[in-house]
């Protein structure tokens, strides 16, 4: 059986030689059905009832020559690229303030970014946009709707970049906060210091992600009529009535852009281990419940199961997913009810009761030897636990 | 509270979200139909099958929602004449429905896919040895319990799926918030901030019950293992 981590390759038995030849046939039916179902398209796009053949070179070349190019396309893809590179600094600001903010142990600041946080996340990208477009406009901003792309996408996004922060923060492996508070370090100090310095390289590949989403919301900006990628195919589209072919163009240029990105995000996941304690994840897993972050990343423990699968002994801190928390407790009361947390023996016992254990009292018995007294009080915290 | 009363009497706002919870639960059926499909198709043994899901998906996750929906009204409609009804209103809220589903089917695949990876091997292994077939383990034994361990990314992708029914806009349906919104604003330049509240807050209280739901939820719904 083939060791590929597909979850697939579970389901099913490695076919033996009947079955590698229902799965040809199956191979070639499926092959053929999506054969006809291109030509149909096809036909329907070479004779859509009265209308014009859309295949047709005179349609496609005012879609593809260099003009369109030059004039249309690549001046709408700059347009697109500058919104979306402002936009993503300005989320990583924004996201960094508020981050913080919320894991600041002050309870007004925490209230405030909070409620801002949970704010931009609920309210639609296209509300923002249209209402700062608005807005700028009536107080004769220039170039309103750039702005109105920029700031609705900063809102957005840097409501989830100061998520991951958030959650990165809650999944450092416990110790980093009680090794520098008993370095003698505030807690606002370990949080600035120790823990967010860890975070933020745990959560780039999730931010990376966050870019995708970033270039593809700016296609938003047009209907706010902002002249990007989309809104120039648009123009151009109308200007020859080929507004398919122009918008087929855009759509595979995003594609590119889009999934250049996205490899991009695949890869940095590996380099950035390296630099962290933390999990660090391909993909941004915005915990979804207002104000509870417990169910944040359930994805990404499933990804760990899968990695295990086949054997081999599971991590020993496998589970530091569940975001949010500042505070190791709520976060292991979290995996504890969740009941995710079989692999942390912490969790086992009541997190409330959880207790750092004494350390015993080097007291000298003339008669016995240090080591039976290690033992000995190894019993005495076995029972109390 | 003048100002918001007068807004509430002159245009109808609930009418406008009821637009946008109906694009999202039609849009919400058919991407979970269109998911689960997709979903087979990936953990299916025909590799051609695989193939054809994973390109699916690949291309949504990588294709902004807007130009889906551009595309459904100027090309598949203008150009291609793909028409649902002769009704225009009702035509644009299909043409809109279909341009969501083909979108959010793509999430809802992924999402139950890391749902299937909730489910221990053994289970499949315990299916395949009771002599099961690929059909019968996988809707019999995995699907049931991936559903019970994808509640959460799927309410994470109904959520999207909600506040993306504003970019219906973009395919021409005049009555959904993000038009309404717009229109108001066009009239009552005064009271911007006000008209901007009112949507901004509807969303809130729509998105708070479903985080609220999906949490519990998946916390009841999970298998304890």
């Amino acid at each position: 059986m083939s060791r590929n981590n597909n979850e697939s390759s579970v389901l099913f038995d490695e076919p033996g030689p009947k079955g590698k030849r229902n799965i040809r046939i199956a191979n070639w039916v499926g092959g053929v059905i999506v054969a006809v179902l291109v030509v149909l398209i096809l036909m329907r796009l070479h004779n859509p009832p009265d209308g014009e053949n859309q295949l047709g070179w005179e349609l496609w070349k005012p879609a593809l020559d260099g003009e369109a190019w030059t004039d249309f396309y690549l001046p709408g893809l700059w347009m697109t690229v500058k919104a979306a590179v402002l936009a993503v600094i300005g989320s990583v600001v924004f996201g960094l303030i508020f981050g913080i903010g919320r894991l600041l142990p002050s309870k007004i600041v925490k209230v405030v970014s909070g409620v801002i946080v949970e704010f931009c996340r609920a309210v639609p990208v296209l509300m923002f946009m249209i209402f700062f477009w608005r807005l700028f406009s009536f107080m004769g901003i220039q170039s309103a709707s750039y702005w109105a792309v920029v700031l609705g996408l900063i809102l957005y996004n840097g409501s989830v970049v100061a998520e991951l922060v958030r959650s990165g923060v809650g999944n450092l492996p416990g110790g980093q906060r009680e090794a520098s508070l008993a370095l003698g370090l505030t807690t606002t100090q370990s949080l600035m210091q120790i823990e967010v310095p860890q975070a933020i390289y745990a959560m780039l590949p999730a931010a990376v992600t966050q870019l995708v989403v970033v270039l593809k919301d700016t296609a938003l900006g047009s209907i706010i009529m902002y002249t990007d990628l989309l809104q120039e195919s648009r123009r151009l589209g109308s200007m020859y009535f080929n507004i398919l072919q122009t918008l087929v163009v855009a759509g595979v240029v995003y594609f590119i852009v889009c999934a250049l990105l996205s490899k991009l995000a695949e890869w940095l996941p590996s380099r950035m281990q390296a630099r962290t304690a933390a999990p660090t994840e391909p993909e941004p897993v915005a915990p979804i419940a207002i104000m509870d972050a417990s169910n944040v990343n359930q994805i990404a423990v499933a990804k760990e199961l899968d990695e295990d699968r086949y054997g081999g002994a599971p991590n020993k801190y496998h589970v530091h997913h569940a975001g949010s928390n500042a505070t190791a407790r709520g976060w292991r009361r979290q995996r504890y009810e969740q009941g995710y947390d079989a692999t942390q023996p912490d969790s086992e016992r009541d997190p409330e009761r959880l207790e750092f254990p004494e350390i015993p009292l080097p007291v000298v018995h003339p008669h016995r030897n240090p080591h039976a007294h290690d033992g000995d009080s190894q019993r005495h915290q076995d029972k109390r636990s | 509270m003048n100002e918001f009363l007068q807004l509430f009497s002159q245009y109808n706002v609930p009418g406008a979200f009821l637009v946008n919870i109906e694009l999202t639960l039609w849009s919400a059926l058919f991407s979970l139909i269109l998911g689960v499909v997709l979903l087979m198709m990936r953990i299916s043994p025909i590799s051609s099958l695989r193939t054809v899901a994973g390109a699916y998906v690949e291309f949504f996750k990588n294709m902004p929602l807007t130009i889906i929906m551009v595309f459904m009204v100027l090309g598949a409609f203008a150009q291609l004449k793909l028409t649902f009804s002769n009704s225009f209103a009702t035509n644009f809220f299909w043409l809109a429905v279909t341009g969501l589903s083909l979108y959010t089917a793509a999430f809802v695949c992924e999402s139950l896919r890391s749902g299937i990876n909730t489910v221990p091997l053994g289970q499949a292994e315990a299916a395949r040895a009771l002599g099961l077939n690929f059909m019968q383990s996988a809707t019999q034994i995995i699907l049931p319990q991936a559903f019970r361990g994808s509640v959460a990314p799927l309410g994470n992708t109904l959520i999207a799926l909600l506040k993306n029914s504003t970019v219906a806009a973009a395919a021409s349906v005049a009555t959904e918030t993000s038009s309404l919104m717009s229109e108001m604003i066009e009239f009552h330049a005064n009271s911007i901030v006000a008209i901007f509240l009112i949507f901004a807050f509807g969303y809130v209280i729509l998105i708070i019950p479903i985080g609220a739901l999906t949490t519990v939820l998946s916390n009841k719904l999970a298998v304890r293992r």
